[in-house]
């Protein structure tokens, strides 16, 4: 493992009876990149953030997150990730700063700091005047950034964002990636999964390609667009996840 | 390490009391439920108040822990919230901990209530004050992991409403909370003695009217505390194997 590699991943798997949801993946990520981890529906990607955040166990393998082992070492990773759920997993009950609170908490952010911090984030996210507001309340896009905020409120060193921008208004989608963008310039590492292909190809520095459980290229857009003679990163998306023919005939049926 | 842990369950548990615990639903059951079913055997017998006291306590305690207990995760895990926790820098047996600790301090909290009423409007005496207010910690403790299991062990709000009764239903009649369990047919004997609820009325029997029904109080204590340390690494373990599947 190289100094500069944040996350290490070794022959990482996970089965669920006979279905081998991910199967045998390596790779690594570098501190402060933005890493996309790119697939299908069903490719595996959600379980690998599961399994890289502790949520589930690997069936085999494993992977390290700043040299700690996640099969080992799992409470001690907890405290230096940041997780955004493909759900905003926040307390509907709750108020957006009791909210933030109590995560600061979770995560042992003293008392002091997690008032400066809150504020911090409120500031930042645009959030000050909806510091009572019962979570319930928010727009689907503000749910989502008082769930960032959330994730940030320990000062994480990596961020692991699933699906962020899944169901949000192009403004809100915006912010976001610009948010994403500011970690980065943070020195934070970011592990992004999403749908949207042009949104990686923005904001990445380097993608993995996911298929049936399986990695099928590592690399950074401009070569996956190069070496498959592409004009952008979908196009390319679709050539390596062999999704072109079902394209094809997609289309053709629409054609009738 | 330890420290940041207890913290952690801390947290979580005032998170619950204040999102869960003190709401209508749940304090119509952690009050106003003992107080109706008492209330019933109390104009059927008016002398055996004191009798009574014990049973009562205890039912406050059951009920009081495990009403929201038993549904707190099914509901967390529907609304994703409970990932959250997951996420935390905590070790699963954290916030289990964390969980059934929201229900040992509102059961407490109820069966005082109980208690101070029962000295105060029934004239019911005392002893031992702190062994007394040990042994309604230790049943809290009890009556809360029953409910944990319960609320790790199904994936439905009904289910767990469904099977928590399964247990708590037949536990007030088998357990001596209005029938001591010596005056119970003997084939029932064995089912009363499997169940945690017998021990807890003996126990606060003990310090109400100085004897006890079947099982001596050191016994009780061994007993509750056998029964909280079973029931909490069976719902660890059963989360353990839910989030797995």
């Amino acid at each position: 493992m190289g100094s500069d590699t944040i996350i290490e991943v070794s022959d990482l798997t996970k089965s669920y009876r006979d279905f081998l949801a991910v199967n045998h993946i390596n790779f690594e990520v570098k501190r402060g990149e933005i890493f996309g981890f790119l697939g299908p529906n069903g490719a595996g990607k959600t379980t690998t953030i599961k399994m890289l955040t502790g949520l589930i166990q690997p069936t085999e393998g494993t992977a390290t997150i700043r040299g700690k082992d996640i099969r080992t070492q799992i409470v001690e990773i907890k405290k230096t990730i940041g997780v955004v759920t493909e759900d905003s997993n926040l307390y509907d009950e709750l108020s957006v700063f009791d909210n933030l609170r109590f995560v600061g908490q979770l995560y042992g952010v003293s008392q002091l700091d997690r008032e400066k911090r809150i504020g911090e984030l409120l500031k930042r996210f645009d959030l000050e005047s909806k510091r009572e507001a019962k979570f319930a309340t928010l727009s689907k896009g503000m749910k989502r950034k008082v769930t960032i905020a959330a994730a940030l409120i320990h000062s994480p060193q990596v961020v692991f964002l699933d699906e962020p921008t899944t169901g949000l208004d192009v403004l809100s989608a915006r912010i976001l990636r610009a948010m994403i963008k500011e970690l980065k310039a943070l020195g934070v590492t970011v592990f992004l999964t999403t749908h949207y292909i042009e949104e990686a190809e923005l904001l990445c520095d380097r993608v993995a390609i996911l298929v049936k459980g399986t990695i099928k290229t590592v690399d950074t857009p401009g070569n996956l667009i190069a070496t498959t003679s592409s004009k952008n990163l979908e196009e390319a998306f679709i050539e390596i996840t062999g999704l072109k023919e079902e394209i094809m005939l997609v289309e053709k049926e629409g054609k009738r | 390490m330890f420290k940041e842990e207890v913290k952690g369950s801390l947290y979580i548990a005032l998170k619950d009391l204040k999102m869960y615990y003190f709401k209508p639903p749940n304090l119509s059951w952690g009050i106003m439920f003992p107080i109706v079913m008492a209330l019933a055997f109390i104009l059927r017998n008016p002398s055996g108040v004191k009798d009574l006291a014990s049973g009562l306590i205890a039912m406050s305690i059951l009920f009081a822990a495990t009403s929201a207990e038993a549904i707190v995760i099914v509901f967390e895990r529907r609304t994703k919230t409970f990932e959250r926790l997951l996420l935390a820098p905590l070790s699963l047996q954290a916030i289990l901990f964390g969980k059934v600790i929201g229900g040992v301090i509102f059961g407490f909290l109820m069966s005082s209530i109980f208690l101070i009423g029962s000295v105060i409007f029934l004239g019911v005496p005392f002893s031992n004050i702190l062994f007394l207010l040990a042994s309604l910690v230790l049943s809290a403790f009890v009556f809360a992991a029953f409910g944990t299991l319960v609320s790790v062990a199904v994936k439905e709000i009904f289910d767990a409403m469904t099977l928590a009764n399964f247990f708590r239903f037949p536990m007030i009649f088998l357990c001596g909370v209005f029938i001591p369990v010596s005056a119970l047919p003997s084939f029932l004997h064995p089912l009363a003695y499997a169940l945690p609820l017998t021990y807890s009325v003996d126990l606060i029997r003990f310090f109400i009217t100085e004897s006890y029904d079947l099982v001596h109080p050191v016994i009780c204590m061994v007993v509750l505390i056998f029964y909280s340390i079973v029931l909490f690494y069976l719902s660890v373990w059963v989360l353990k194997r839910r989030i797995e599947q």
